[in-house]
């Protein structure tokens, strides 16, 4: 049997040899092309920076036209697309130079003098006046209008070189797949062994046991039902631990913690809150004087996605949230709210979202948002947790009687200030002898306060 | 034997689907007599029938003005913002209450953009979603302007009429002028 092995392995370690020439292999033309890629990015960049310098060599600066473009143009123009004014994509094709620089200059005035194309574009883009930009010279103009005809060329990659990339990518990761696969193969062989060696150990030895085992006659289980306490001690553990699961069973009926259900249309707190850090209130505007924390109606969504219509962040790939994801979640808002987007103006064919609710307190709980928003100050992630990280919202506190209490027996309530009440918070902290009440000493513990 | 082994598996595994099917996290939790949590009256945003469009969020009737609200007389046109521009003043007195308020809607509601300082430089413009928005210190404002853009928007920026109520949107035209007196004297 040991011949044999040895001859296996020595089987299996010419296999490792060829495969390791071929490793070798896979690595020279890895360095190759390494070497390959080497060149092509210097040629890239050397040929940037003949590029950058024909730039700076060009008369109307293109690089200041797009700052001064972004800064003064593009909250209404848009080089593609029309926003509120029209796409500027070579725009000093349409119009005449002088022409462009009174317009830009003053456009108002021009349209007051009846000039004929002045007045059809006021007409065209519904009598939206134009701010007058005086402060713009000439140069500054044939910069801006520069940068809106400019073309970026195509950079035409050498023939090959991306392919080599991808393709030494992929053999490297052949050449671990390969070695995983082998480290794999001998250990399954390893076990094979041991578990082989064992069992003829382990034949040796049953005609001992088995004798050993005819001697015993009784059964375990028989043993056990003749020893009392045990059985009494061992129904005592099965009655406590499932008094225990039943109650821990029974106390999250009604709970929805955790509770995630997917909405209509796939809004991330992640983005809107987390990254681009825009306010809680700002959607939920009602939370600051209302019982309720309002969904915002599609305006408020339209106040932004007006002018970004498309996502150009983050991805998150594992997950499917792609680009394209993103923007077509966009294209249901716009699709909802009735905005059509080459026109720039609502249909008026609007079709209502329906969300699905997650925070929902049972009909005999009373909750007031706006005043633990407002007058109390709370944090609104004290009780909804980390939502600028959540991707998709759930339920993050249990929202229980209990949870509840907890806060308003731990919470100081806030005195300064306030001198309608002065005197029955002088009087309270009198009663309990403390400098700071909590909400529970000033009531919040009274069952009619939030049940009625 | 055997038989028993093959019928505690199955067992185990029905067991242990019902168990996951309790803390399925996309449906909400099952309710100890549902009737003590579901309204019989209709509760916010409602689907229901009784309603125009199924939905109890409703708009105010026409004729009418929401709690909050005052009367705008100027049209959302241009000569409707010049005029406000002109004419509108704000009737709130300024002192340190009001501003406070203001700053803090402010910060809510228009920092994003407009930056904290008025400069234009928010974190939607640095982050360039919005490009473009001017300093309050380059735009000629006055307190019935703001109020007027904040009511209908203009251009970009969108109505926030919905958002703010009367008094704040005075409260924030407020702050706003003290933001652009600020940014002149740098």
């Amino acid at each position: 049997m040991c011949c044999i092995f040895t001859s296996k392995f020595e089987t299996i370690f010419f296999n490792f040899l060829v495969k390791k020439n071929s490793i070798f292999f896979h690595l020279f033309s890895h360095l190759f092309s390494k070497v390959r890629l080497m060149t092509f990015f210097g040629l890239i960049s050397f040929f940037s920076i003949l590029f950058s310098a024909n730039l700076i060599a060009q008369e109307p600066d293109v690089q200041k036209g797009k700052s001064l473009f972004n800064s003064q143009c593009a909250a209404c123009h848009k080089l593609n697309r029309n926003l509120v004014g029209p796409a500027l994509k070579g725009v000093s094709a349409k119009y005449e130079k002088d022409w462009l620089y009174s317009w830009i200059k003053n456009s108002q005035a021009m349209i007051k003098s009846g000039d004929p194309q002045a007045v059809a574009i006021y007409e065209e883009y519904n009598k939206v006046a134009m701010n007058a930009f005086p402060n713009l010279s000439n140069e500054d103009i044939d910069n801006i209008l520069a940068y809106t005809d400019y073309v970026p060329p195509k950079p035409t990659p050498p023939p090959g070189a991306p392919v080599a990339q991808t393709s030494s990518s992929s053999s490297t990761n052949d050449i671990i797949l390969i070695l995983l696969s082998f480290v794999l193969l001998v250990l399954v062989m390893l076990l094979y062994l041991i578990n082989k060696t064992l069992k003829s150990l382990v034949n040796q030895n049953t005609v001992f046991a088995d004798q050993q085992n005819n001697k015993k006659g009784i059964p375990i289980w028989k043993a056990f039902a003749k020893n009392q306490f045990l059985v009494f001690c061992s129904v005592i553990f099965l009655l406590l631990s499932s008094a225990y699961y039943a109650y821990g069973y029974m106390l999250q009926v009604g709970v929805d913690q955790g509770y995630m259900p997917i909405q209509p249309i796939h809004y991330s707190h992640k983005i809107h809150s987390g990254a681009n850090q825009i306010e809680c209130q700002y959607c939920h505007s009602s939370a600051k004087k209302s019982k309720h924390s309002g969904i915002p109606s599609l305006n408020v969504c339209m106040n932004c996605h007006e002018n970004i219509a498309e996502y150009n962040g983050e991805e998150d790939l594992e997950k499917g949230y792609t680009k394209e994801f993103y923007t077509n979640e966009i294209k249901k808002l716009y699709k909802a709210v009735g905005w059509d987007e080459n026109s720039q103006s609502y249909t008026g064919d609007t079709e209502p979202v329906k969300w699905v609710r997650i925070h929902n307190l049972p009909d005999f709980v009373y909750f007031n948002h706006a005043q633990h928003v407002n007058v109390a100050g709370v944090d609104c992630k004290t009780c909804h947790g980390p939502v600028e990280e959540m991707e998709i919202l759930y339920q993050h506190s249990s929202l229980t009687m209990g949870w509840c209490i907890n806060c308003h027996r731990e919470t100081n309530v806030d005195l300064k200030n306030n001198e309608y009440y002065q005197k029955i918070h002088e009087e309270l902290s009198k009663k309990y002898g403390v400098d700071e009440l909590t909400a529970a000493q000033m009531g919040g513990l009274e069952c009619g306060k939030c049940h009625y | 034997m055997i038989m028993t082994k093959k019928i505690k598996f199955i067992v185990l595994i029905l067991g242990s689907i019902l168990l996951k099917s309790c803390f399925d996290s996309s449906r909400p939790n099952y309710q100890y007599f549902p009737n003590m949590y579901e309204a019989v009256g209709y509760d916010a945003y409602d689907e229901s029938t009784a309603f125009k469009m199924g939905t109890e969020a409703q708009l105010p009737v026409e004729g009418t003005i929401p709690r909050g609200w005052m009367p705008y007389e100027y049209d959302d046109t241009n000569e409707g913002y010049d005029s406000a521009k002109l004419n509108l003043i704000n009737p709130l007195e300024q002192n340190t209450e009001n501003l406070k308020i203001g700053k803090e809607l402010y910060g809510v509601y228009c920092a994003v953009c407009h930056g904290s300082k008025g400069d234009g430089q928010g974190i939607l413009m640095k982050r360039e979603k919005f490009l473009g928005i001017p300093s309050y210190a380059d735009r000629e404002i006055t307190d019935g302007s703001i109020y007027h853009v904040l009511m209908y928007g203009k251009n970009l920026m969108g109505s926030h009429a919905s958002q703010v109520d009367y008094e704040e949107r005075w409260q924030i035209s407020q702050y706003v002028m003290t933001l652009r007196e600020d940014l002149i004297k740098k």
